[in-house]
């Protein structure tokens, strides 16, 4: 009984700063989502990024415990479940970075006094997690038809010891790298809704890897386009 | 030797708002900004555009446009706030610029004032019934909503009794409440839903193309057994044939229209039909 749209995507990015000394140019891992597949929560969608998925599921706007409601607007949870183990710290910080990018875009004036739960599940990590939970998480707001006033999307990038910059970097290039940085950026304007950094980078570096991540977020918000064009189609 | 991050920002097409005529019936996205008839005008080619000033006030030419589910105002443009295909209704009798609503696949129900929806009863407190409509709070029911209801005469309502009725006060600030009874006092089929049958969860799209004025699939199944049938807008379905067997086939049918092919469905009719 659930729709099922899978939608490919082979997306290839080049870094727009191409007379830079800085090596060739950075690419996107191949792309793909799936909507609609699990039957009991209000939205949900899978999102791959290369080796890393993430399954996500959305339920609301639903009824929310007394001591946890606000007047004016809507409470958003999210719950990340690692794909091992219990969740530690590291979930906890993760879940907060996702709840205010996705309380920036949510209108949760519409529903006061409701509950938006996000729930994540990490299926498998090579890389980029963070980007690909916010992907997957704006994926199942839309399916679940949450208002909200625009699209969101997560882009990762590690810079090398010798200063290259790799979008979507894997596991691999992450424990090599001397900085990782995950952006979260909105679909209006390419406004930067949430950044989270580690390692050590200087200021141009931080400019220039905001830069590259504004291209590569237009490449994601083409593909989701498709994928629910793809989606409305079918009915 | 910085490299001047502004040549990607400007390589980067920031959307235009597009006119709500040229996107009628296609897939938008939250985020995108939609014109209204009347200011495609005013947004020339590349900005600035010279025009004479006229002393005729054109201000007054502003129809009014009703914005529908999924659009809000944001300015004098519509703001896109959930995924679906774009569809306009023109105005029946000639005042105002019609209807713009987004077109979307939900499953959740957030009540409206006026639908008709299917309810189960979860608690009596007083002279009070709430009623789970599947919405994010129970809507409440008073006993004096019933056709002939009156103090020393209660109807007859229990909990985990089903029952049809209509919203008359539906908003985001309030509790939800509904009644069984029409502005005229009649239940016009309103009221407690009787023994047997099935009730089932769909989706609030296919809800809407069933009750749509034109739709084959009632006609068609209406041809198949003799039923009753009463169709909530929060989703919910409720189900009667002679036979258990007959109830059953009848629910897996309309569950599975939303994904079928008229032809799929003529198919499993015709089959049906010889059986």
């Amino acid at each position: 009984m659930e729709e099922e749209t899978h939608t490919d995507a082979k997306i290839r990015a080049e870094n727009g700063t191409g007379s830079s000394p800085r090596g060739p140019g950075c690419s996107l891992r191949h792309f793909a989502c799936e909507q609609n597949l699990l039957s009991r929560p209000d939205g949900s969608a899978s999102f791959l990024q290369g080796d890393t998925s993430v399954l996500a599921g959305v339920y609301g706007p639903a009824e929310v415990k007394v001591s946890k409601e606000i007047f004016n607007k809507a409470t958003l949870e999210v719950i990340l479940r690692p794909k091992i183990g219990l969740p530690g710290v590291a979930e906890k910080s993760r879940e907060r970075l996702i709840r205010n990018t996705c309380e920036a875009v949510v209108l949760g004036t519409l529903h006061p006094r409701t509950s938006i739960t996000v729930v994540l599940q990490v299926v498998s990590d090579a890389g980029s997690l963070l980007a690909c939970c916010l992907n997957a998480a704006c994926m199942a707001l839309v399916d679940a038809g949450v208002p909200m006033r625009a699209l969101f999307c997560g882009v990762a990038c590690a810079l090398d010891s010798d200063g290259t910059l790799v979008l979507d970097p894997t596991s691999k290039q992450e424990k090599e790298a001397r900085a990782v940085l995950t952006f979260a950026l909105d679909s209006v304007e390419r406004k930067l809704l949430m950044s989270s950094t580690k390692g050590l980078y200087s200021d141009t570096e931080l400019q220039q890897c905001l830069a590259a991540a504004q291209a590569a977020s237009q490449h994601v918000f083409r593909f989701y386009r498709e994928s629910l064009q793809r989606r409305y189609s079918k009915s | 030797m910085a490299e001047p991050a502004s040549v990607a920002a400007e390589s980067l097409a920031g959307s235009r708002a597009r006119a709500a005529r040229t996107v009628l019936g296609q897939v938008v996205l939250p985020g995108e900004e939609l014109l209204l008839p009347e200011q495609e005008d005013a947004e020339g080619p590349g900005g600035a555009v010279e025009r004479p000033l006229s002393l005729n006030a054109r201000a007054c030419s502003r129809v009014r446009v009703v914005c529908g589910p999924g659009l809000r105002r944001c300015g004098d443009r519509l703001l896109v706030t959930k995924c679906g295909r774009l569809r306009h209704k023109e105005p029946g009798s000639g005042s105002g610029g019609g209807v713009y609503w987004v077109d979307s696949q939900q499953k959740r129900y957030v009540p409206v004032k006026g639908d008709h929806v299917i309810g189960i009863v979860t608690a009596k407190s007083g002279d009070i019934f709430k009623v789970d409509v599947g919405g994010s709070e129970p809507a409440s029911l008073s006993y004096l909503s019933f056709e002939g209801a009156t103090k020393r005469n209660r109807p007859n309502v229990q909990v985990g009794d089903l029952i049809y009725g209509q919203f008359v006060v539906a908003n985001k600030d309030m509790e939800p409440e509904m009644v069984c009874i029409d502005s005229c006092g009649r239940a016009n089929g309103m009221g407690v839903i009787g023994q047997d049958g099935l009730l089932f969860k769909v989706t609030l799209g296919l809800i809407r193309k069933l009750l749509a004025p034109d739709c084959e699939i009632i006609q068609e199944v209406g041809k198949l057994y003799p039923l009753e049938i009463v169709f909530g807008m929060n989703g919910r379905i409720w189900v009667k044939a002679k036979t258990i067997q007959q109830t059953l086939i009848l629910a897996n049918i309309l569950e599975a229209c939303e994904h079928m092919t008229s032809d799929q469905r003529k198919q499993i009719f015709s089959r049906l039909a010889e059986s």
